[in-house]
């Protein structure tokens, strides 16, 4: 009966308050999606191996299938629906995945450009292994990955200002 | 996958984390990172019916150079551990090992105090543990760490003892750790850990049993004066792993004698 009891929770989703009444049993990655109804965080293989469900917790990457709502109490959380810019304007790094091909059916690609951000937050300037093993935590079935090292590699670029966004590569 | 209901509780200060584990009885959880308990729950191999977040203790948080001891407060987070200066200066393999668990979305919430009090033998910090004779303090008494590690998941804890601190004596020498794995991710087939201290050299093993082991005959040879390769063939000496998906009793016992001539041979200051 107990267990069943609501828990307030207070959470900034990229830049939005709001407050919900959740049990603690809700993983955030469900809040995310069914609560606040941003999908764009994917639900990928629910025992925390694959990354899918990967968002920015006061800027750091979590996987959100392995963290519990009530856990997000008085955080920031970024998922993929806060990168690009209110105008429609792609983020680097989702401008290149785009450039680079970095995805095929895309449902592992939230995932790997919030892990990304993380990644090129604290390395600007990765070499192709720093993006390997940055990239560790996420899987792609469909790409191989070669495709998703290029993206990453060239939106360190962009973001490095030595590629204009949009410039084919 | 849904986790089961469970009641839950913030404690702000280890005697009110003491006194929430005692209220809810023996079947509460402490949750640090929940990088290990949370996937239990979600398969329900784990339903306890309540949930104490320690997260908020602040006072758990902290490494200090104690004399000749580093003293790690049990909610520093591997990422933590990983970059930590004085971690690197006094304990690098610790530093190094930090790297070498799970990846970064892991390592950016899970704590080496959960690691320890979820004794896992496929852990990591557990075999650096017991082979530095590490000692874990809790709430109530000092554990060490050769006695700590009872059996698979299983501890001297009680159910209102909570990991504060894990203690390590400084050790700066000659060091690797070998994790072998088909992927960075998973968890070890067979670990190795060397360290050059003062007194000779530790040897630890990640995988090989119930609990971590230390290679005491490797040591001994080596402090005898064989050679890495002669001293790493009694690495497996003693050991009865079990199989698993990854692995055959006869394989793991081969990696932990090769592995451990690879970690001698390999480790530096």
């Amino acid at each position: 009966m107990e267990s069943r009891m609501k828990h307030r929770v207070k959470v900034s989703i990229n830049g939005k308050e709001r407050e919900d009444e959740v049990e603690a049993r809700l993983l955030l990655v469900h809040y995310l999606r069914d609560v606040a109804g941003l999908t764009g965080t994917h639900i990928g293989c629910d025992t925390s191996q694959c990354g899918a469900c990967t968002v920015l917790r006061d800027g750091e990457a979590i996987k959100s299938c392995t963290m519990f709502a009530v856990q997000a109490d008085g955080r920031q959380i970024k998922t993929i629906e806060g990168m690009a810019e209110s105008d429609g304007t792609l983020h680097p790094i989702q401008q290149a995945f785009w450039e680079e091909h970095g995805l095929q059916c895309g449902y592992c690609t939230p995932g790997f450009i919030m892990a990304a951000s993380y990644l090129l937050e604290h390395n600007p300037d990765p070499s192709d292994d720093e993006i390997r093993i940055g990239l560790e935590g996420n899987l792609c079935r469909c790409t191989g990955y070669v495709n998703i090292i290029n993206s990453v590699r060239t939106a360190a670029r962009i973001m490095r200002g030595e590629v204009p966004a949009g410039a084919e590569s | 996958m849904i986790p089961a209901a469970f009641e839950y509780a913030r404690a702000t200060s280890v005697a009110e984390a003491a006194s929430l584990l005692q209220q809810h009885g023996e079947d509460a959880k402490v949750l640090a990172g929940g990088q290990s308990l949370i996937p239990v729950m979600r398969l329900r191999l784990a339903q306890p019916s309540a949930l104490i977040d320690i997260n908020p203790i602040s006072e758990l948080r902290y490494v200090v150079a104690d004399g000749d001891r580093l003293r790690i407060g049990a909610l520093t987070r591997h990422v933590e551990i990983h970059s930590h200066p004085l971690i690197q200066q006094n304990l690098p393999l610790l530093a190094a090992v930090a790297l070498e668990v799970g990846d970064n979305q892991v390592r950016n919430l899970g704590t080496i105090g959960g690691v320890i009090a979820h004794a896992d033998s496929a852990g990591d910090y557990p075999t650096l543990a017991l082979m530095l004779d590490a000692e874990i303090v809790t709430n109530k008494r000092r554990h060490q760490a050769r006695d700590f590690f009872q059996d698979l998941f299983t501890t001297p804890l009680e159910a209102d003892e909570l990991v504060c601190e894990v203690s390590f004596p400084i050790s700066p020498g000659a060091h690797k750790y070998i994790k072998f794995r088909r992927r960075r991710f998973d968890w070890a087939i067979v670990g190795v850990a060397a360290q050059q201290t003062a007194q000779g050299w530790r040897v630890g093993l990640t995988n090989v049993g119930p609990t971590p082991m230390r290679a005491f005959a490797v040591e001994n040879a080596l402090a005898s004066g064989a050679s890495f390769a002669e001293a790493a063939e009694s690495a497996a000496d003693g050991l009865n792993p079990s199989s698993d998906i990854r692995a055959t009793p006869d394989y793991k016992r081969h990696l932990a004698r090769v592995l451990t001539r690879r970690a001698l041979e390999q480790a530096e200051a």
